[in-house]
């Protein structure tokens, strides 16, 4: 398990509409699909959420009984913690447009 | 590479432990397979699945996965306490782990290639857990409408049924029925090598389960549809099906409960395991029979299992006080054992799954059903026909006596019931009214009875208060007279034949009376004679003596003529012979 988080805007509560994105993204092993998934996230994520995400990766290779709580049946699943309410995108994230209304971004930034 | 290790190896079976699943399969569901449960909504395949389980892991010591795709662990819990399973004392155990996937459309977005690794990795790691050696996965089809993406989908169910052999797992897969197909999204595609179809159906609003083995690769299997019945034991399947003719006979007889009747049977009664049928009109006593049969079987120590109809088993046993018989006690034995439904209560299948399993539990020597014909109703006649033919092949294998009674109606051809079971039944007694002089009187006789010398009399029936009686009917005169008629016609039978006794009676006093006269009349004849032949005797002796006398005077006469000494004379007299 590794987490991602820029230090920039933590828990900074100066803006009244800014929040910290808290995404957990599920993985099985280093597989392609995995480390393709991982690279469109944080590029997403940078783009649009710049500073105030928080990335999670966690491998159920190695943490099996975790894919029940968050009922994870496909790889890679990236799941929207925070904000509530929870969202899940599953696949490797390659269409940008998609990921974004799923995260339900697009308001926020844009 | 799979078909090429059917052809090597026997198809290793893994018993199921579901009432007749294993004999209809012949051994079970194959081992270290998906099987492919399918059918409609409410058809009982989720309780299949789950006593699949719970029977591995109870009588075979195999424990489980149930990966539940449509209920909440804790909903699970509640079906399987149902059914008699604790599933959280199961699953604290050790012994059966689960698993609730949850995917809902709405909630989950698709952007691009994934796979279902994650399903794959929590079914791993749940048989891990537990070292399963079964697994359910109920209904998988949800990951249909959970996901959109199919053609990835198939390839990962693919992927999936290909993992669960690699690791030996013997899995139960359900799927819902589908328009055209087994299952609406083409499960079986993937499952090929045993498919097994539930079905539910309803017809004249009495609905029967069915089961059929839809494909059983590398194995027999029975191929018709078997009811089967679910209730808090769990499934119960009706694996019979004609078991040919080539049950074991018995030359053994019992009683009928009825002397008269072992009588008319050959003097000995039914064979034991025979299928013994007693059709009549209301009221001519065919329970009455049946009750007697049955306590005629308890008397012999052996159990006797009672399917009642039409009354309840208090109704039975308080009628059976008024003829002298009192089963109460048999039923506190446990010798006897009564089953009451109504016979609409289900379907005609229903009632043969609940025969089959009431057996299967009570182990009776001797069957009854009274009536069977509310059944026959049930059902068209080939239906009857075919499940009765199983019914009784089922019990003679068994060697369980069957007496069924079949109510004919007022009016209808007595033995109406020919065509529908005629040929089944060995031994069948007609019980039928005899109307006559006003008077309405009960009348048994053997319409046929296999494998003896039955008598072709009929008997007039009655019931008292020390039980069913058969009498001669009255025959003579070219008529049948029963009842009070016959009664009379014997009365009058005896008063001539008392007339007659007399009659004879009296000839024999008067030639007693002439013999002793003749007698009598000898013993004069005799008197006289003696009396005469006294006197001829008498009168002999008065001649010696007269004689004597004579002879005395003579010498006496001679002896004063010569003086001679007496003595003298007498002795010369003699030597000379003739003195004078």
């Amino acid at each position: 398990m590794k987490a991602v988080s820029p230090g920039k805007g933590k828990k900074a509560k100066t803006d009244s509409t800014e929040e910290i994105w808290n995404l957990r993204l599920y993985v099985a092993g280093q597989t392609q699909k995995s480390i393709t998934a991982f690279a469109n996230l944080k590029k997403i994520c940078e783009e649009h959420l710049a500073g105030k995400y928080r990335i999670e990766v966690i491998d159920l290779l190695k943490n099996p009984q975790l894919a029940k709580g968050d009922q994870i049946i496909a790889i890679p699943t990236l799941v929207r913690k925070l904000p509530e309410p929870l969202k899940k995108i599953i696949g490797d994230l390659a269409n940008t447009e998609r990921v974004l209304v799923g995260l339900d971004i697009r308001p926020v930034s844009g | 590479m799979v078909k090429a290790k059917h052809k090597v190896d026997v198809l290793e079976k893994c018993p199921t432990g579901i009432r007749g699943l294993d004999e209809i399969t012949k051994g079970g569901l194959p081992r270290g397979r998906p099987t492919l449960i399918c059918g409609s909504a409410g058809s009982g395949k989720t309780l299949l699945a789950m006593e699949f389980l719970m029977r591995g892991t109870m009588d075979y010591g195999e424990p489980g996965v149930f990966m539940t795709f449509e209920e909440t662990s804790e909903d699970l819990a509640k079906n399987f306490i149902s059914l008699g399973f604790d599933l959280n004392e199961m699953m604290s155990r050790g012994l059966i782990a689960t698993d609730h996937v949850y995917i809902a459309r709405s909630e989950v977005e698709e952007t691009g290639d994934y796979d279902l690794e994650g399903l794959f990795i929590r079914l791993g790691s749940a048989i891990d857990s537990i070292g399963a050696k079964r697994v359910v996965l109920d209904t998988i089809e949800a990951l249909f409408s959970g996901l959109s993406n199919a053609a990835i989908l198939r390839a990962e169910l693919r992927r999936l049924f290909h993992w669960l052999k690699e690791r030996g797992m013997t899995a139960i897969v359900t799927g819902e029925s589908g328009d055209k197909t087994l299952t609406r999204y083409g499960l079986e595609e993937y499952v090929a090598d045993c498919v097994i179809l539930l079905d539910f159906r309803i017809e004249e609003q009495i609905s029967t389960r069915r089961l059929r083995i839809v494909k059983y690769r590398g194995s027999s299997h029975g191929s018709d549809e078997y009811p089967f019945l679910i209730d808090e034991k769990g499934l119960s399947i009706l694996p019979i099906t004609s078991l040919g003719l080539d049950y074991p006979v018995s030359t053994e007889r019992i009683s009928t409960g009825v002397p008269k009747l072992d009588a008319m049977l050959d003097g000995k009664g039914f064979y034991r395991g025979s299928t013994i049928l007693v059709s009549g009109t209301a009221g001519t006593g065919k329970t009455s029979l049946s009750a007697t049969f049955a306590d005629a079987a308890c008397l012999r120590g052996e159990r006797c299992l009672y399917f009642a109809f039409e009354e309840s088993p208090r109704q039975i046993i308080r009628n059976m006080g008024s003829i002298g018989m009192d089963l109460a006690r048999w039923v506190k034995k446990g010798l006897l054992k009564f089953h009451a439904a109504r016979p609409s209560l289900y379907g005609l299948e229903m009632h043969l799954v609940t025969f089959h399993k009431v057996i299967e539990e009570f182990k009776p020597e001797v069957f009854i059903v009274d009536p069977i014909s509310n059944l026959i109703n049930a059902g068209t006649a080939s239906e009857v026909k075919s499940i009765l033919t199983r019914l009784i092949d089922y019990l003679k294998m068994k060697k369980i006596s069957v007496f069924l009674t079949d109510l004919t109606h007022f009016g209808g051809s007595l033995e109406r019931t020919s065509e529908e079971i005629s040929s089944l039944i060995d031994t069948w007694l007609l019980l039928r009214d005899i109307e006559l002089n006003g008077e309405r009187n009960r009348g048994l006789y053997i319409l046929k009875s296999r494998g003896m010398d039955h008598s072709n009399q009929i008997q007039e029936f009655l019931l008292t208060n020390q039980g069913i009686g058969l009498i001669d009917i009255y025959t003579g005169s070219g008529e049948v007279v029963t009842g009070s008629a016959r009664a009379a016609q014997e009365a009058e039978e005896k008063a001539s034949e008392l007339t007659r006794q007399h009659d004879v009676d009296r000839r024999l006093r008067e030639q007693e009376r002439k013999r002793k006269a003749l007698e009598a009349k000898i013993a004069a004849l005799r008197a006289e004679f003696d009396a005469e032949s006294e006197e001829l005797h008498l009168m002999a002796e008065e001649e010696r003596k007269r004689q004597a006398v004579l002879a005395g005077d003579r010498l006496e006469m001679a002896h004063l003529r010569k003086g001679e000494p007496s003595a003298v004379r007498r002795s010369a007299r003699k030597r000379n012979g003739k003195g004078d």
